[in-house]
């Protein structure tokens, strides 16, 4: 699949933004007045600007609103929804600790879920399709939820939470990445079932002589040859890093490198989420 | 709401036949040549006559090569676009219901005016039965020529999809594969007709018919009716004969 900067970065920020939002919701660290106000503002920073970031792919951004309609069916759907009521609830919850030293922990709670519930659904748009065989398992949303949740914690300042979900994130990680690597043939699918030919099939001769939207868009395969590399940047910037520089003595420049290693290892792990995932049409070019 | 009907009164489909199609592209040709100018959107190009030309097509032919347990190899055509699946997961992962399945023929459409060009139908179809055209910016696909097979300004030979129509080798055909009395459910039934991707559980209405066997020659039944296929005639007369003489003696 075509690795799309503007998912990337949409993915990689707005779940850590959504990480963080979940943390505020439930009180942890439960702030007040100005320092509030900071917190609040790197959320949304993250949350709203990766949101903004995904309309970017789209054809047609100006009809962006009709995402809305079809929540009964689409991930995508529920997520927009999901994600305006999270940042609406937060917005009203971080409002009153803010402006009036005042925390409603219901509405914290409620927003909590929301962004939780956001995650869980930015997903579910990569799990549900079968036609990635590399998406289309429960990792998929164990790996956004476990990221968002260590993300959200490290950005929080929770050093205990950050440091087990973090271990936890890196398990499911490689865990992802392990059975990824035989997703496609557990799917059973390939030339033979996708021609439905007897015998051994070889793709001959292509349909066209250039490239088309298919080749472009779902048959990406430039820099799989470096997964394994990237894969080992991704660990080491995401998970270690962090790790480790939360366990040395507290300094805000050093938490602000963390910080800014996990962003960047979860922007590198993103990008071979994409660019390693085949996409089934590639068997019809005898390509995966 | 972008929910599959639960059943459609037809199934409107086609039943491509992978042993008549000789791959000769007039289907490719036609059917872009028929939707550039009608349902919807035109199927742009981009760089059509320089270096590194690229387009939208609603269909696309492939070839394989197939190597059998014994005999030759056999190169098989193989016309592809949408199957118009009963499970479409194309319809239910749109954001906007511009994607939908129709309850009256199945016929699996996109409303261009509500697409905001996404891309996740195309990612949920497995086939790539769907391309983004660039310049427009929405999702287009087959429309099984909804444009043409109920359009009664047309001749009645002529209200059917336009690769079925061109098909100079009768490789395509249009028809209702819900009715088993249909002629395209009988050639189905007959011919041992198949889906592409069963295991995707996406249920197509298109149906694929296989290749016969072939190139059987030197091998099996047709080996031992070789003998009858030698010379009879062993000395030939004339000036053939003469010719067969005196290149002999060389």
């Amino acid at each position: 699949m075509h690795p799309a900067p503007s998912v990337i970065v949409f993915t990689t920020l707005s779940g850590a933004g959504f990480g963080l939002l979940f943390w505020l919701g439930l009180g942890v660290p439960d702030v007040r007045g100005l320092s509030a106000f900071a917190f609040f503002v790197i959320a949304y920073l993250l949350a709203a600007g990766g949101l903004m970031a995904s309309t970017l792919h789209l054809g047609r951004p100006e009809r962006a609103l009709k995402a809305f309609t079809q929540w009964r069916t689409s991930w995508l759907s529920r997520e927009a929804w999901l994600s305006v009521a999270a940042l609406l609830a937060m917005a009203a919850y971080g409002a009153g600790l803010v402006f009036v030293d005042t925390r409603v922990p219901w509405l914290g709670w409620l927003g909590a879920a929301l962004a939780a519930a956001t995650v869980l659904a930015t997903s579910m748009i990569y799990t549900q399709i079968a036609a990635v065989p590399r998406w289309h398992t429960a990792l998929t949303p164990a790996l956004f939820l476990a990221l968002s949740a260590g993300g959200g914690a490290l950005l929080a300042g929770q050093v205990t939470a950050a440091l087990a979900l973090l271990a936890l994130a890196a398990v499911v990680q490689i865990a992802w990445w392990l059975r990824g690597d035989g997703a496609l043939a557990l799917s059973r699918t390939d030339m033979s079932s996708a021609t439905g030919l007897p015998g051994r099939v070889r793709a001959f001769e292509p349909p066209h002589t250039g490239p088309n939207y298919l080749l472009r868009e779902m048959v990406f395969r430039v820099g799989r040859k470096h997964a394994l590399k990237l894969r080992g940047i991704a660990l080491v910037l995401g998970y270690l890093a962090p790790v480790v520089l939360l366990l040395v003595p507290f300094a805000h420049w050093l938490a602000a490198v963390a910080v800014l290693a996990h962003l960047a290892g979860i922007a590198v792990s993103r990008w071979l989420f994409f660019a390693e995932a085949e996409h089934v049409v590639g068997l019809y070019y005898g390509m995966r | 709401m972008t929910d599959l009907p639960e059943t459609t009164d037809r199934k409107l489909g086609l039943v491509i036949d992978l042993d008549t199609c000789v791959g000769c592209h007039a289907c490719v040709v036609s059917c872009k040549g028929w939707n550039t100018e009608n349902y919807g959107a035109p199927l742009s190009d981009r760089d059509p006559y320089g270096a590194d030309p690229s387009g939208t097509f609603l269909n696309r032919v492939h070839s394989y090569e197939v190597e059998p347990e014994e005999g030759a190899p056999q190169l098989v055509h193989f016309p592809k676009s949408c199957l118009h699946c009963e499970d479409a997961p194309c319809v239910t992962v749109c954001p906007t219901g511009a994607s939908f399945k129709r309850g009256a023929d199945g016929i699996v459409l996109v409303n261009e005016a509500d697409c905001i060009g996404c891309g996740l139908c195309a990612w949920a179809c497995p086939y790539g039965a769907r391309e983004m055209d660039a310049a427009e910016g929405v999702m287009k696909k087959c429309t099984l020529c909804v444009d043409r097979i109920y359009n009664e300004n047309l001749a009645q030979e002529d209200r059917v999809p336009a690769c079925v129509r061109t098909c100079p080798a009768g490789a395509r055909h249009f028809g209702d594969l819900g009715d088993p009395d249909s002629d395209v459910s009988r050639l189905v039934a007959e011919r041992g007709g198949m889906d592409l991707m069963p295991e995707q559980g996406t249920t197509p209405v298109n149906k694929y018919l296989p290749p016969r066997p072939r190139d059987t020659l030197g091998t099996g039944a047709r080996a031992a009716q070789a003998p009858s296929l030698e010379p009879v005639a062993e000395d030939a007369q004339g000036w053939l004969g003469w010719l067969d003489r005196a290149l002999s003696r060389f």
